[in-house]
């Protein structure tokens, strides 16, 4: 019985990953617009929409083939992550992307299984990068390794090219989201001869007391964040309290949107934050957005979030959808597809500045290019930094590539570590 | 000074004050928890739609404005005025007596006499009704609020402990003002409690509320009142921790913060949930600090509190001040 089970689930999920092309291009979405985390959920939800809303009035769709966005409410919790993904992989869907890393690693071995691509744009499990092991999993452009890797060539930058000596602190999540940097940093801490010590806060994060008080008696040189939500604006908030220099405080990307620096006001001028996509409105493709979405009624949100950090990267994932969904469109001569076509289009994804000027997002990106070995990019990240006074993030820097030398053997350790645990054959 | 001293010192003294922000949020249980029985797992929600409403009310902010324009099409946010802070306050203290109202003739009312376990899935389920409508009143978005109070090192105790130590401290003006406010409150709640005819049909109600009403003491006001204090506390509970982080959606989960403060220092009592914040306050840093950052890896804080509270329970199952329960056959 109990086999017989299991061979109609496997013949069902084959069925459903190489079954008949439907007439419009899925792209499911699994947002959190309520819970403790909404403040950040909406405007990705929001740009990630509102892209595919601009796709559909403005160019009839992808190709011509109209795109059915799927919206399902997560609240952030992995268990109703994964109850969306089940509820909505037999629609159609041609990519998931789930913003949160406990959702990513459930559905690492589902997508895997089902032959549905998964994106998980800069969060997730790093290791994916390896396209040889991950055949379905794509974390391009930068991952969290590559985060801490820029942050600390940031600080080579800024300390005249040496941490010979220097104390770095990180902060993190006490998650496994937040522990993520923890082994690339003590690679780094002995290549480039830094003291690193670990900080950790517990979920959510709103009493760190403790932590900057260590800090204020043991003055790290730099402190590194990755937290998200709450933990980030009181890790801000809890900076400027102890008067610790904000331009020597530098945060994931996940702790660098507006919501994050606001509530502490003028105290928090100066703080750097890493990102993987440019900030702000002033790029053409927002034209298009207030005229074809926004003005025609059409927006996801009330349309006040056009621009912040959050929103624009909702807007560049969608983005990148749309393009290997194009890519996919060629290299398969059909306009129709399936997920596992879907997989090809964002393996041989490339994106280029002429591209990116085309879409109306000029400099707004890195150029990077996909293949089967590589799922992750170039690793390119920026640093941006916050103006109080002009309530806007400017970046600082162009896009620097990450460490390879030190990160590719902790992917292909990391990645043959997970082909032994699940069995799988590397191969491209 | 040796300087882990002094260290220690410091660590003890913030701890105190982070005990006084728990307590604060321990308050509003208690207050609920010792007249009507009810433990309302809804107060760290009513801190969050206390601070919500004040922050929206001081913004001028339209509610439920996403609502209105998706009903009838318009684009309403704000009404182009700010309010003063103290008028606000106000304002939200009007708003939680509504609710307070609302909650007694909507939900309790028809609940009296059901078994505890019915009550608190109630309050379970205002929980969640409560932040439901939270967000559809002020939304998602993560606001600040700004009531004048000043955070941030406090320069003189930093200045005198350095000069008289070798090391200044670090106490937040924050931590102290809180302090100071929590202290008002208690004192203030202890007057009413003991010197107002209300508060005395209070307590009435809060040691046998048949007894209360055989002569003639209204429970229903009663509830109200003491639910209207709740949210009080709640709007004081809510500016603080509004002050510290903004106000969004994760504050109701202050909540988390009380409850080993309440298991420590007793459902009923309003001086074992400040001895009780006290302790937890001061046992948790002082635990991460000694022992749980150098030796365990850091982040010892939330379950320390828990353990903490736990071995109290183990030899005092009341809590420190709870009334000791008697059950005769």
């Amino acid at each position: 019985m109990n086999k017989k089970l299991k061979l109609s689930t496997l013949a069902l999920g084959a069925a459903l990953a190489a079954g008949p092309a439907m007439a419009e291009l899925v792209f499911p979405s699994l947002s959190y617009r309520t819970g403790p985390y909404a403040a950040n959920g909406i405007p990705f939800a929001d740009g990630y929409a509102d892209y595919f809303t601009l796709l559909n009035e403005r160019d009839g769709g992808i190709g011509g083939e109209p795109i059915r966005m799927i919206e399902c409410e997560t609240g952030y919790n992995t268990e109703k992550g994964v109850e969306c993904y089940e509820s909505t992989k037999g629609e159609g869907s041609l990519v998931y992307q789930p913003l949160s890393t406990g959702i990513t690693y459930q559905l690492i071995p589902k997508v895997e299984a089902d032959g549905i691509p998964m994106h998980s744009m800069g969060y997730g499990r790093t290791s994916a990068k390896d396209g040889a092991v991950f055949n379905n999993i794509f974390n391009y452009p930068a991952n969290y390794w590559d985060g801490a890797s820029v942050a600390i060539k940031h600080l080579l930058d800024v300390n005249g090219g040496s941490l010979e000596g220097k104390k770095i602190a990180l902060v993190y999540h006490n998650s496994a989201y937040g522990k993520e940097p923890i082994r690339t940093l003590e690679e780094l801490s002995k290549k480039h001869g830094f003291e690193l010590s670990l900080l950790p806060i517990d979920h959510p994060g709103q009493e760190q007391k403790s932590q900057w008080l260590q800090i204020r008696r043991e003055k790290p040189d730099n402190v590194i964040m990755y937290g998200w939500g709450v933990m980030n604006q009181v890790a801000v908030q809890e900076a400027a309290n102890i008067r610790y220099p904000m331009d020597q405080f530098i945060g994931i990307w996940w702790s660098g949107s507006e919501n994050d620096v606001r509530p502490a006001g003028d105290a928090a001028d100066g703080y750097k934050a890493l990102t993987f996509h440019n900030v702000g409105s002033d790029f053409p493709v927002f034209d298009d957005i207030q005229k074809f979405v926004v003005d025609a009624g059409k927006a996801a949100g009330a349309g006040d979030q056009i621009g912040t950090a959050l929103y624009n990267r909702g807007l560049y994932a969608a983005m990148l959808a749309a393009e290997a969904a194009k890519t996919a469109q060629g290299i398969h001569d059909t306009k129709a597809l399936t997920p596992a076509q879907m997989r090809d289009g964002m393996e041989a994804l490339e994106i280029t500045e002429a591209k990116m000027a085309d879409l109306g997002l000029p400099n707004f990106g890195p150029e990077f290019k996909v293949s089967c070995e590589n799922h992750g990019g170039n690793g390119l990240v920026a640093v941006a930094q916050w103006d109080a006074a002009a309530d806007s993030w400017n970046l600082i820097t162009d896009y620097v590539e990450a460490d390879e030398e030190v990160l590719a053997p902790l992917i292909e350790e990391d990645a043959a570590a997970y082909a032994a645990e699940a069995g799988i054959t590397p191969g491209c | 000074m040796p300087e882990q001293l002094a260290f220690t010192i410091e660590v003890f003294l913030n701890g105190l004050m982070a005990g006084v922000l728990y307590a604060l949020v321990a308050l509003g249980f208690v207050l609920i928890y010792k007249a009507s029985g009810i433990f309302n797992y809804a107060q760290g929600v009513m801190a969050l739609f206390a601070a919500l409403t004040l922050a929206g009310i001081v913004d001028g902010q339209v509610p439920f404005s996403h609502l209105i324009n998706a009903i009838f099409g318009t684009d309403v946010h704000h009404f182009g005025w700010n309010v003063p802070a103290f008028v606000a306050i106000l304002l939200t203290m009007v708003v939680m007596i509504g609710l307070a109202y609302a909650v007694q003739r909507l939900v309790f009312r028809h609940l009296v006499g059901q078994e505890p376990i019915i009550l608190f899935m109630a309050t379970i389920g205002l929980a969640y009704f409560l932040e439901g409508v939270g967000d559809l009143m002020w939304g998602s978005d993560i606001k600040s609020i700004d009531v004048g109070l000043p955070q941030g090192l406090n320069m003189w105790i930093d200045e005198t402990t350095f000069n008289a130590l070798g090391y200044g401290f670090f106490i937040d003006n924050l931590d102290i003002v809180a302090s100071i406010i929590a202290a008002l409150l208690v004192v203030g709640l202890v007057l009413f409690a003991q010197y107002t005819k209300q508060g005395r049909a209070m307590r009435a109600v809060a040691d046998d509320h048949q007894a209360a009403l055989s002569v003639g003491v209204s429970l229903n006001f009663i509830w109200i009142l003491v639910w209207s204090l709740a949210g009080f506390v709640a709007l004081v509970a809510g500016i603080m921790w509004g002050t510290k982080s903004g106000v969004q959606f994760s504050l109701s989960l202050i909540a988390l913060k009380a409850l080993p403060v309440l298991m420590l220092g007793g459902f009923t009592s309003i001086p074992g949930a400040i001895v009780g914040g006290l302790i937890i306050g001061v046992g948790e840093k002082l635990f991460e600090f000694l022992i749980g950052a150098p030796f365990l890896g850091g982040a010892t804080e939330n379950w320390f509190a828990y353990m903490l509270a736990l071995i109290f329970l183990v030899f005092r199952p009341q809590g420190l001040f709870g009334e000791k329960i008697i059950e005769r056959v």
